[in-house]
């Protein structure tokens, strides 16, 4: 790894320099994760008076738990759909925004600001909205012969925190599309526009496979997000339910500790999620050493 | 490239305006609601004109909070909300420039071990490692703290590796020059690198603040006193009381103000924004 090719000669300097954030990397992040590890092999009693190492029973449990398994299932069609929704929109949006001269600033200002807005909120906001009795959204539903109700219906309540989610996530996608659509050299669009191709063609065959290093690094980012950092969505709305409809992954590592203290069982889907976490950091870094350019 | 394609060009707009209205709905609808009394969401129909209850819904907020579901007044939550978003910003830019400093201007055994630790932390979010780290906060007794709700979120690996990007392109003259001209480590550090890296602490600091205004569950896991409640966390004990539909008037005057903040930060610094956002990422 590199550094500079002449170098300050001290010798305590460098750790002083580097102690506060070891220190806490240390104290917050490397202990508690191998606390979870070693937890995940023990089984203890909810009141703590008795452990027992039992290797990889709490694995073999919550794999075989129907309850983990549908939690997973929940997972990947959250994460999948939010990916898609988000990216979606935020492409078109991009692509929009990317023909236009004078306005895009103006468009560009009114997208972003979701950003700032923290999941919980977001979750509240559209919670509102669907609200079965007051919001305007099952108002405007029922005329069209829809009855709304996220509170005892499991597809509506997926799509509300779906929704959410990626509302939320539209203005940090809209944001790398556009960078990737206007780096693409101006020349090659006048080339292929003398060649007679429209609009829509240029779009397919000439935007999107060039920004596909974009679109790669955006997949891999939605995932992390949507399997980790959407846990307050689930908490400020539907707190998994109903009848654990919505009950991704991250929400049932704390709903199974904090609240049914089944702390080997919560530890050992904590070791699996790091485990996966871990799998889309490597594929993400691997990918941005090899990044694309044309 | 200039074409001329009305259609298209009216086609763009639409999806754009359309777009913008999607985004904003929310929050549009969130700021009417907390114009109008509790009576405007009963009779029914949800009004989407404001209302003329603004001032004295925001007081309340303000200063009394809702008092049936034990959430302080907004005022406390928000200054606590400033103060967990400074300490966090602040916290993770110093700790951060300085182990990027040492990474990249000093050579000393165990620098990779030094450099792979932190590149770990990228891979531990918190909410994966919960229990464990609540019960660390627990045993050093930083439970109901400023320390305990902003420390444990300080190290930061994506601000070390921005630093330790921009150190690697700073001239190597400098230090050279500098060397010669006989400044020590902290010397070159302070007058030459630190005013070069003003930009970059800049964008860092807008990203920063907005992931620690945004902090949902660890405040919500720490605290336990009403003293210390952050607004975002505090928004669910509004929104979720039972046996009654909450105060949406009040619970949406709250929301508006806990989303005001770090949307204003972004609205006004959008540059410094894209380019933290842009630059945190690769």
């Amino acid at each position: 790894m590199s550094t500079k090719r002449s170098t300050f000669p001290n010798i305590w300097l460098p750790y002083l320099l580097l102690t506060p954030q070891l220190a806490i990397t240390l104290v917050f992040f490397i202990w508690p994760a191998s606390q979870a590890v070693w937890q995940s092999f023990l089984r203890e009693d909810a009141f703590g008076f008795s452990t027992k190492f039992i290797w990889f029973e709490n694995y073999s449990q919550i794999f075989s738990d129907p309850n983990y398994l549908n939690s997973a299932k929940v997972s990947v069609i959250f994460a999948v759909s939010v990916t898609a929704l988000s990216m979606g929109i935020s492409l078109l949006l991009a692509a929009a925004v990317d023909r236009l001269i004078r306005a895009s600033n103006v468009y560009t200002s009114l997208l972003v600001w979701p950003y700032a807005v923290a999941p919980a909120i977001a979750g509240v906001l559209w919670w509102f909205l669907f609200n079965p009795t007051i919001g305007i959204l099952p108002y405007v539903l029922k005329a069209a012969g829809i009855e709304w109700n996220h509170i005892v219906n499991s597809d509506q309540a997926m799509i509300l925190v779906v929704i959410a989610a990626s509302w939320k996530q539209i203005s940090y996608n809209f944001l790398f599309f556009l960078a990737g659509l206007q780096s693409i050299p101006k020349s090659m669009m006048e080339a292929a526009a003398i060649d007679g191709a429209g609009p829509l063609k240029r779009f397919l065959t000439i935007s999107l496979p060039l920004i596909s290093p974009t679109t790669f690094f955006l997949v891999v980012i939605n995932i992390v997000y949507s399997m980790f950092d959407t846990f307050p969505v689930i908490h400020a709305t539907t707190e998994g339910g109903p009848a654990q409809a919505t009950n991704i992954l991250v929400y049932k590592v704390f709903v199974d500790g904090f609240i049914g203290l089944n702390l080997g069982s919560s530890a050992a889907q904590s070791v699996v999620l790091m485990t996966l976490v871990i799998a889309l950091t490597v594929i993400q870094f691997r990918y941005v050493e090899r990044r694309v350019h044309y | 490239m200039v074409e001329n394609r009305p259609f298209l060009d009216f086609l763009t707009h639409a999806v754009l305006i359309i777009g913008v209205a999607f985004i904003a709905f929310p929050l549009y609808l969130a700021f009417i609601a907390s114009t109008h009394e509790q009576t405007a969401f009963t009779s029914g129909i949800i009004p989407v004109l404001p209302g003329d209850q603004l001032v004295k819904n925001y007081t309340i907020m303000l200063g009394t909070g809702i008092s049936t579901s034990g959430a302080p007044p907004l005022a406390m939550m928000l200054q606590n909300s400033l103060i967990m978003a400074l300490s966090i910003a602040f916290g993770k830019i110093i700790i951060s420039i300085l182990s990027a400093y040492a990474i990249v201007y000093f050579r000393f055994p165990f620098r990779m071990a030094a450099f792979w630790i932190i590149f770990i932390t990228l891979m531990l979010p918190v909410e994966v490692r919960i229990i464990p780290t609540f019960k660390v906060v627990a045993d050093l007794g930083m439970l109901n703290s400023y320390a305990g709700l902003s420390i444990p979120l300080i190290a930061s690996a994506t601000a070390t590796f921005l630093f330790r990007q921009f150190f690697l392109t700073v001239p190597e003259e400098l230090m050279e020059a500098a060397r010669v001209d006989g400044a020590g480590p902290l010397r070159f550090f302070k007058d030459i690198l630190l005013p070069l890296s003003i930009t970059n602490i800049a964008a860092l600091f807008v990203i920063l603040f907005i992931y620690g205004w945004n902090q949902y569950v660890w405040p919500l896991l720490i605290t336990t006193k009403i003293e210390y409640y952050t607004v975002v966390m505090g928004i669910k004990r509004m929104a979720a009381v039972s046996d009654a539909e909450p105060q949406w008037h009040l619970v949406m005057a709250a929301v508006v103000l806990a989303a005001l903040p770090p949307v204003l930060v972004v609205a006004f610094m959008q540059r410094l924004f894209i380019k933290g956002l842009t630059e945190t990422e690769k």
